[in-house]
């Protein structure tokens, strides 16, 4: 915390940092040695750069290591006391066992794990867990025998002055150590929200302007009679823009919604015939969830090369226990039975993808009447 | 002839809507912002009104809330670019009866403003399969289920819509007659502006600009 020599001690000695910390306080407490110890370690200290920090395996603190390090205390202290800078029992003994004690809380890893995953609720926080349990019995005793024993000398004489400063100090360690944790998690968390709100205004206000300028334009030109070239790269700068404007604030990798939605663009690159997708639910991009989006994607090429139709729709729905999906033009269409060669690859290897995960293919078509590939497929129980 | 009011800040977008429906349509106000809109359309009381989701000084669903605070009986068509859920859900939970994208074409167009003059009501395939989102999945929190839950029947209409057919076809396919699709339609169109399913105003927000 200050100079770094109790995490750098305590990592040396396989101890929690805090109990050295509390270690030097302690001292410090009993008669000012911790102050003269602390800078003495600091000045033998080496700060180690950060190739030795990272070759050195982290040591777990243990529980002996910690036992051992307060009875060098505990020793320490005593040897002060013979000495005699010792500023008094009545004064060092209860503060040096309410800092082991509390240390000892503190240092519990787990405990403080577990700080970290509660709600910015005092009393929600106060009574979470064993550890949490103790520790709110151990402040609150402070918290009494050091209201106690500022009451109890008041009026007394001068000496008594002393007494009542101890009191309140307990009494502040005690409330410290009830409320300490909670208050430290309000307030990073505060700041942290209040960052991300700068983050997302700024980007709010970016998304707004080219909302309104560039997607207007690109709109405009899908309008007008411009060419079907540039009408199919005002379509594809316009999904490209719309994706990064409204994408979600973690980009949904490997999820079946943006595999699907992704077949648009190739579809429209290299056959300049515009793509509709509507996706209903959404779903992990597994095995069967691939071979759903390959099949609509050769559908939807299949579709924008040989039916002339100016537009082709994509619909999938994730169902509980099915993935359906529905290919569709409106274009001049065939009649089933007498598939032309050239199609009945492409429907060949639809039906193939389909059928190895279980699923099944119907092609809806007549001349003059466009054609639907549907396709089901049972979705894999993870 | 049906009396169109154009609300959209773009002067450009608005002169293009204005040439191509001008033929077929008595366009009588224009309108680039909020409060300019909300009196043109309470001083012509037009039948449809076209309406830009984004404007300076509140956005479409102002001209919505303050409009339909006086005339109920003035009809609503949403327009917009963006094809965000949250745009598309916030202004036809406003009160609108349809929503289009700028990007359709003239004749869908007017043939979308005379269908929400009729009184029924206008699904792209996107606002479809929005909904089918939106009242997918479980059905925990259900507080009215006749308002927070489609119908069989309802669900497979909307799935066609969103595969991309028309009300016709739909009706075709289904056997049914064109008026009882659109009255199924209307019958969403009701639940999606009424319902307080949790999940509705989840999944918006879940959905909504960063």
């Amino acid at each position: 915390m200050l100079l770094g020599v109790a995490g750098g001690l305590g990592e040396q000695l396989g101890v929690d940092p805090v109990l050295v910390r509390v270690a030097f306080g302690v001292l410090a407490i009993a008669g000012g040695a911790g102050v003269i110890l602390y800078l003495l370690a600091w000045a033998v200290s080496v700060e180690p750069d950060d190739e030795t920090a990272r070759a050195r395996p982290v040591r777990r603190p243990s529980t002996r290591q910690a036992v051992a390090l307060g009875l060098v205390v505990l020793g320490t202290m005593l040897l002060l006391r013979e000495v005699g800078l010792w500023f008094g029992d009545q004064i060092v003994w209860p503060i040096a066992l309410a800092a082991a004690g509390s240390a000892v809380i503190w240092a519990r890893s787990d405990d403080r794990a577990r700080w970290a995953r509660i709600p910015g609720n005092p009393l929600e926080a106060l009574f979470t867990g064993r550890v949490g349990l103790i520790r709110v019995v151990v402040g609150g005793l402070l918290v009494g025998s050091g209201l106690g024993l500022g009451f109890a000398n008041t009026g007394a004489d001068l000496a008594a002055a002393g007494d009542a400063l101890l009191g309140v100090a307990i009494t502040l360690i005690g409330l410290g150590l009830i409320f300490g944790p909670w208050a430290t998690r309000l307030a990073s968390q505060l700041a942290e929200e209040r960052r991300g709100r700068i983050r997302s205004e700024a980007r709010a206000e970016m998304a707004a302007h080219l909302h309104d300028s560039v997607l207007h334009t690109l709109a405009l030109i899908q309008r007008a009679d411009a060419s079907p070239e540039v009408v199919a790269l005002a379509r594809r700068q316009e999904r490209e823009l719309r994706a990064w404007l409204y994408r979600a604030p973690v980009p949904p990798e490997g999820r079946l919604r943006l595999a699907v939605e992704a077949i648009a663009s190739r579809v429209e690159q290299r056959h300049n015939v515009p793509v509709d997708i509507v996706v209903v639910g959404d779903a992990p991009l597994d095995e069967a969830g691939k071979a759903l989006v390959d099949a609509c994607q050769e559908a939807a090429f299949n579709a924008a090369r040989h039916s002339g139709a100016p537009l082709v729709s994509v619909y999938v729905e994730v169902e509980p226990d099915t993935l359906t999906g529905f290919v569709r033009d409106e274009g001049k269409g065939f009649d089933p039975d007498q598939v032309p060669t050239d199609r009945r690859g492409i429907a060949d290897s639809i039906r193939g993808r389909i059928r190895r995960h279980g699923g099944t293919v119907s092609i809806v078509s007549s001349p003059g009447e466009g054609t639907e590939v549907q396709l089901r497929l049972p979705r894999s129980q993870q | 002839m049906i009396r169109v009011f154009l609300v959209d800040d773009h002067h450009f977008f608005l002169s293009g809507l204005r040439a191509e429906l001008g033929g077929e349509f008595e366009i009588v106000g224009e309108a680039g912002e909020v409060d300019a809109a909300v009196d043109g359309i309470r001083r012509t009381r037009p039948d449809v009104v076209l309406l830009d989701v984004h404007l300076p000084g509140g956005g479409g669903r102002a001209v919505l809330e303050a409009v339909r605070q006086t005339d109920q009986d003035i009809r609503f068509l949403a327009l917009s670019v963006s094809d965000a859920a949250e745009d598309v859900i916030g202004v036809i939970r406003a009160g609108a009866r349809g929503y289009v994208t700028k990007t359709i074409s003239p004749p869908d167009l007017a043939a979308a403003i005379r269908r929400v003059q009729g009184g029924d009501a206008v699904f792209s395939p996107r606002l479809a399969g929005f909904v089918l989102d939106a009242f997918h999945g479980h059905l925990t929190g259900v507080v009215d289920p006749e308002l927070d839950q489609l119908t069989a029947r309802e669900r497979e209409v909307l799935r066609h819509i969103a595969r991309g057919f028309t009300y016709k076809e739909v009706a075709r396919r289904l056997h049914l007659s064109v008026k009882t699709v659109e009255t199924h339609v209307s019958s969403v169109l009701r639940k999606l502006q009424l319902s307080s399913r949790h999940e509705l105003t989840r999944w918006a927000s879940d959905r909504r600009l960063v």
